[in-house]
């Protein structure tokens, strides 16, 4: 008979129900992070400063739901960052330049998006391509279509509709951006779905183990289409509230947002290894890095200094889940 | 071993099976016969063609010529998908686990039941409880002695986790499962665990097709053992009229399976 002593089953059971210690990691890293940056300076603990971060949160945090799905099935997305900035000067260019209604222009922006999702998953998953490759190749096709669709110019002077989620409402005395709220609900609903749902059961399976998802009648390749188109239908999202929020189509955004939202998901305890973690987790992985910019900015630390903190960070953050990993009893 | 199942016409069924890959020939026109509620074995040197046979008869594979029979009438898998739909389950050598995943998560990979009403309709959701209970049901059945189905695979031992893939093939398997190396990776004590798992399935009236390395484990348990060579099967012997060396004289070709006293040779 297989058994173990009955003790240690039930210990595990219970502890089953806990998250796993990665997301209470990061949370405990961002209040620490929080501490510390109220120390440091008097400026980052009010409301209009908080107000801030979640308006610079919003756009990297719902990049990173796309690429915690990436992620989740043992890929990475690079091209996030260029594909959103390509997403913002088509709904942009397309709105100012051409007249097109806004929900038109907005629709076509994200639809470009979740073209080159579609493209991404087509080659990660029928020809077999590493996801590293691909993205790093669609990356700088987003980029280049980019420069030369705007002829590298800021689209400027857009419909007051396009800006309505950078628009604040308050709460106690603090504003709180309408595009938080659309982030907020990405989160709810991600979370609702790979939670609760065979399909995000499916993303799980597809990052523990592509072959044993196949022979269980999985149609994994389908599974990864969807998967990359659904991220970019967030970058896209994600390139409407940073036209909302800055109230331009900036054809070089997206330059730190690939690292910035990989840094996010692993500190949100998702590993780079696929099938483990939770997309709450990148919303606390957001959170740190937004408040690390915000709190340094505060602080007089200059960006370039910023960027190589990221830089630590995120080395930081996937070693920690590599030891965490490692099977003492292997 | 029955009576019944010695004169019953085989479940499963194969007629000169033929596979090449290129100028190499990994099955050269195999038979195969499986019996109702037998235990079969498969055993063969690297090369006899018993993966590819086992790959044909479990959709992995789809044969250039030769047909495969299933209660006597033809079928045609081109999937591992078709052959699930058809009754025939494979626990995979590689085991084909999610190891962060839980028990009950694993058994039910690909078909996991949905909720009544409008969360299962609308939402889409998971009946979570439907799938631990019938985990642990399945479990039980074969009397797999673990408690919590919303485990993580990967907290299992070896043995273990051979075990959830055993239980997951018996309760979704209608006619036939089909064993990879069930022990090559398990120590003494777990193999023998997953011999009496093994049994069990059998005694619960499923088919059973063992491919192992293993001569005493094959002499232990099998009803019938099928010997394969040079992608065609030479003889079908039985355990208890063939001494394991013959057995395995014959596998190696320095014995001629007309040779064999007990011998079905072909």
């Amino acid at each position: 008979m297989l058994r173990r002593p009955v003790g240690i089953l039930q210990a595990r059971a219970w502890r089953d129900r806990l998250p796993p210690l990665g997301t209470i990691g990061s949370l405990v890293a961002l209040v620490a992070a929080c501490i510390f940056f109220t120390a440091r300076t008097g400026r980052f603990l009010t409301g209009a400063n908080l107000s801030l971060v979640l308006q610079q949160v919003m756009v990297v945090g719902v990049i990173a739901i796309g690429q915690t799905l990436v992620i989740l099935t043992a890929g990475i997305d690079l091209s996030c960052g260029a594909v959103m900035a390509l997403g913002g000067i088509v709904m942009t260019k397309l709105a100012v330049q051409h007249g097109l209604p806004v929900p038109a222009a907005v629709a076509s922006g994200i639809g470009v998006a979740v073209l080159f999702g579609l493209v991404n998953g087509l080659l990660v998953s029928a020809i077999r391509l590493p996801p590293f490759i691909v993205t790093l190749g669609t990356w700088n096709i987003a980029f280049a279509i980019t420069q030369l669709y705007s002829s590298a110019q800021t689209v400027t002077q857009l419909p007051p509709a396009m800006t309505a989620l950078g628009r604040t409402f308050r709460v106690g005395g603090t504003s709180v951006v309408y595009g938080a709220l659309v982030m907020l609900l990405l989160y709810a609903i991600t979370w609702f779905a790979l939670r609760e749902t065979a399909a995000g059961r499916h993303v799980y399976a597809i990052g523990n183990n592509p072959e044993a998802t196949r022979l269980a009648g999985i149609d994994t390749n389908r599974l990864l289409v969807g998967v990359y188109a659904l991220a970019g239908a967030l970058y896209g999202v994600a390139a409407l509230l940073l036209v909302a929020r800055t109230g331009v189509g900036d054809p070089n955004a997206g330059q730190t947002e690939n690292l910035d939202s990989i840094t996010a998901v692993v500190l949100g305890g998702t590993s780079l290894f696929g099938g483990r973690g939770m997309v709450i987790g990148s919303l606390v992985g957001a959170l740190i890095v937004g408040v690390f910019r915000n709190g340094l900015t505060l602080m007089g630390v200059s960006s370039v200094y910023q960027i190589l903190i990221t830089g630590v960070l995120v080395i930081l953050a996937v070693a920690a889940d590599q030891l965490s990993r490692r099977d003492p009893s292997r | 071993m029955t009576t019944a199942a010695t004169t019953a016409t085989p479940i499963l069924q194969a007629r000169g099976l033929v596979k090449r890959y290129g100028h190499v020939t990994a099955l050269a026109g195999t038979d195969f016969d499986l019996r109702p509620g037998e235990i079969l074995a498969v055993i063969g040197d690297n090369g006899a063609g018993k993966s590819s046979l086992i790959r044909a008869l479990s959709g992995a594979l789809i044969p250039d010529a030769g047909e495969i029979l299933l209660e006597g009438r033809p079928v045609h898998f081109r999937t591992p998908v078709d052959a699930r739909r058809a009754g025939i389950e494979t626990v995979y050598q590689d085991l084909a686990i999610a190891p962060a995943m839980s028990i009950a998560e694993n058994l039910f990979l690909g078909r996991e039941p949905r909720r009544g009403g409008v969360a299962g309709r609308l939402l889409r959701m998971l009946d979570r409880e439907r799938m631990l209970r019938e985990s642990a049901a399945h479990l039980a059945e074969l009397r797999i002695g673990i408690a919590s189905m919303s485990q993580p695979v990967e907290t299992l031992s070896g043995g273990q986790r051979q075990a959830v893939a055993v239980a997951r093939s018996a309760a979704f398997a209608r006619h036939v499962v089909i064993m990879d190396e069930p022990t090559a990776a398990l120590g003494v004590k777990e193999s023998g665990m997953v011999l009496d798992l093994i049994r069990r399935v059998r005694d619960r009236g499923l088919s059973v097709v063992l491919i192992s390395h293993d001569m005493p484990h094959v002499f232990e348990l099998a009803d019938r053992i099928h010997i394969a060579r040079l992608g065609r099967r030479v003889a079908v012997v039985r355990p208890g009229a063939v001494s394991m060396s013959d057995a395995v004289a014959v596998m190696t070709g320095a014995l001629h399976p007309e040779a064999l006293p007990d011998g079905e040779p072909r």
